[in-house]
């Protein structure tokens, strides 16, 4: 019933989340906002109580047997964490970080407080969340560099018209795989072609697309690319910021404290080796333990089967909802083919997106209504808010269903 | 569900649908504030004339979702024409409305004991909110706003 044309055995996925067993004022959860923060399985929380009740210690520290084995377990995840993304030198181009927010924050702060200076090009698209936007504003306003902006097709996909324009004489372009309004997938690999072309590096915000379609930084030909892990079926307080190992290796460190020097005098430090550079302080220990076991967990699946199923169940989301409202709901995004991601963003015409998500809500459909810190893309469509309903693996036909069910009694109750 | 339609109750739809003293004040002697509820992006503009101690006029313009919408509208008609003094007494009577406690709600539906609801006339439509926490921010836009307005002014 909740399956869609096999690709995926929707039915014995959910069993491995236990969240989703929960009603919500009586319904059966829906949970349609994993762009916002995905569910854990019940693996990657039992590997975290796991390491909590028979490993924790701190890292990099400690000689004995519980310590060197917390090290090996966090220095594992660093492994997994690169094999899954194709990095070919995982111990050396994998930086923990809390989120994707300060993967581009350090990404900012270091490479573009080393490289980057008065008049300097940093290209974005109108597309960005604000945190592929706002560190860069930063540095616009302290170094005075400056941002162009890459437009929209009237598909809402990125216009590549005005690219070469755009990169001619660029230091970088830092640009999102997906975008987490539209849906939008944009061609990283041509875009880091063009980049190199023009002589600029690419940075791929990744928060969306690392956990729901296949990634390889090397056939992309990627410099920089950050994600989160509380999107990818992980714990939060954990991200990445992945960089080629030669462009790591000349970063200056970001913040400072234990674990990220060699040596510390009176009147100076010296910095560790990269990535550790990057890693002041404590690092989420449990919480890298908690990813990696998360990547195992979409290996186990296999990225490509859950792409697959995430396409058609947005196919038949698109067409369910295009006989909502009699021509009142718009859907913010292309339409669904290879080049487009399981986010729905919603406008009905006459109801405001929080009284939709307001009204979704009492019938357990969990989508997120807002401005989904894209302010700018959001004043390029026209509108002030929408309800987003976005997919994970363990969405069916019969979420999407009960979103259809529960905004037709929106327009209901407005009409 | 209960809730829900007491959230959505008709003054409150039809405040939604057809907003009362929509639009702006231009001229130079009104009074201007702008509020914005930076989680959901709603904004609102509050222009007003102050004649003799009396909030003689008053519009409201901006966008956002029906409870910050209707409940701006329903504020405007009860505040117009009132002195200033009266003006404060319902704002703090609107604002004890939508801070009741929750042991109170917790407590099943025990009316709050501060708010007379009779005073409180069609603006006693918006206490369902009460029972959504995330939409308080939505009904209280526009008398923080108002309230911003005649601070301003010092009034
Ligand atoms: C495209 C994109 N970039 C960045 C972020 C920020 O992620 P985080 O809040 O985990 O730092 C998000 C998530 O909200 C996102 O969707």
């Amino acid at each position: 019933m909740a399956t869609v044309s096999g690709t995926l055995d929707v039915n014995a996925i959910r069993r491995d989340f236990p969240l989703l067993e929960r009603q919500s004022h009586g319904h059966r959860l829906s949970y349609l906002d994993s762009g916002a923060s995905s569910l854990p399985p019940h693996a990657v929380v039992e590997a975290m109580a796991t390491y909590y009740e028979t490993t924790h210690a701190n890292v990099h520290r400690g000689v004995y047997e519980t310590a060197e084995e917390a090290t090996r377990l966090y220095e594992d995840a660093r492994r997994t964490v690169g094999r899954f993304l194709g990095a070919s030198h995982p111990t050396r181009e994998i930086a923990f970080t809390k989120n994707t927010t300060e993967a581009i924050n350090l990404l900012a702060h270091s490479w573009g407080g080393a490289n980057l200076g008065e008049g300097d090009v940093v290209v974005l698209s109108i597309m960005e969340h604000h945190a592929n936007i706002v560190p860069w504003q930063m540095l616009a306003a302290a170094k005075g560099i400056e941002l162009r902006w890459l437009g929209l097709t009237d598909e809402l996909r990125l216009d590549l018209d005005g690219l070469d324009e755009a990169l001619d004489g660029a230091k970088l372009l830092s640009i999102t795989a997906m975008s987490n309004v539209l849906g939008t997938i944009n061609p990283i690999g041509d875009l880091a072609r063009a980049a190199h072309d023009a002589g600029a590096l690419i940075h791929v915000d990744g928060a969306q697309a690392v956990p729901h379609l296949p990634t390889d930084v090397v056939a992309s030909e990627l410099d920089f690319l950050s994600f989160s892990g509380h999107k990818m079926l992980g714990p939060t307080g954990i991200g990445v910021l992945y960089g080629k190992a030669e462009l790591l290796a000349a970063m200056p460190p970001f913040l400072g404290g234990g674990g990220m020097i060699l040596d510390v005098r009176t009147d100076r430090f010296t910095a560790a080796e990269a990535p550790q550079r990057f890693e002041a302080g404590t690092p989420p220990i449990a919480e890298a333990v908690g990813l990696a076991e998360a990547v195992r967990y979409i290996d186990s699946i296999g990225i490509t089967s859950i792409r697959a199923h995430e396409l058609e169940l947005t196919s038949y989301a698109l067409d369910a909802l295009d006989g909502v409202a009699n021509g009142h709901l718009t859907v913010h995004g292309p339409p669904a083919g290879p080049d487009r991601g399981g986010v729905l963003s919603i406008t009905l015409d006459d109801v405001h997106a929080h009284d939709v998500a307001q009204i979704l809500d009492s019938v357990g459909v969990c989508v997120r209504p807002g401005h989904h810190c894209a302010k700018p893309l959001m004043r390029h469509l026209g509108v002030q808010a929408t309800a987003r309903a976005s997919f994970g693996l363990y969405n069916g036909t019969d979420d999407v269903d009960a979103l259809v069910e529960g905004l037709e009694q929106a327009t209901t109750l407005f009409g | 569900m209960a809730d829900l339609e007491e959230l959505y109750r008709e003054i409150i739809l039809d405040h939604y649908r057809s907003p009362r003293n929509r639009g702006e004040l231009t001229d130079e002697a009104a009074l201007r504030a702008e509020g914005f509820n930076p989680l959901c992006g709603d904004e609102i503009l509050i222009t007003l004339h102050v004649d003799h101690g009396v909030l003689s006029d008053i519009k409201i313009s901006g966008q956002g979702c029906s409870i910050s919408q209707s409940s701006a509208s329903l504020m405007s008609a009860a505040v117009k024409g009132k002195s200033l003094d009266e003006v404060r007494q319902i704002i703090a009577t609107f604002k004890t409305l939508m801070t009741v406690h929750e042991a109170q709600l917790e407590d099943g539906d025990a009316e709050p004991e501060a708010v007379d609801l009779r005073k409180l006339g069609e603006l006693a439509a918006l206490q369902g909110v009460v029972k959504f926490p995330m939409r308080i921010k939505c009904a209280t836009l526009g008398w923080n706003t108002l309230t911003q307005c005649l601070d301003d002014a010092s009034l």
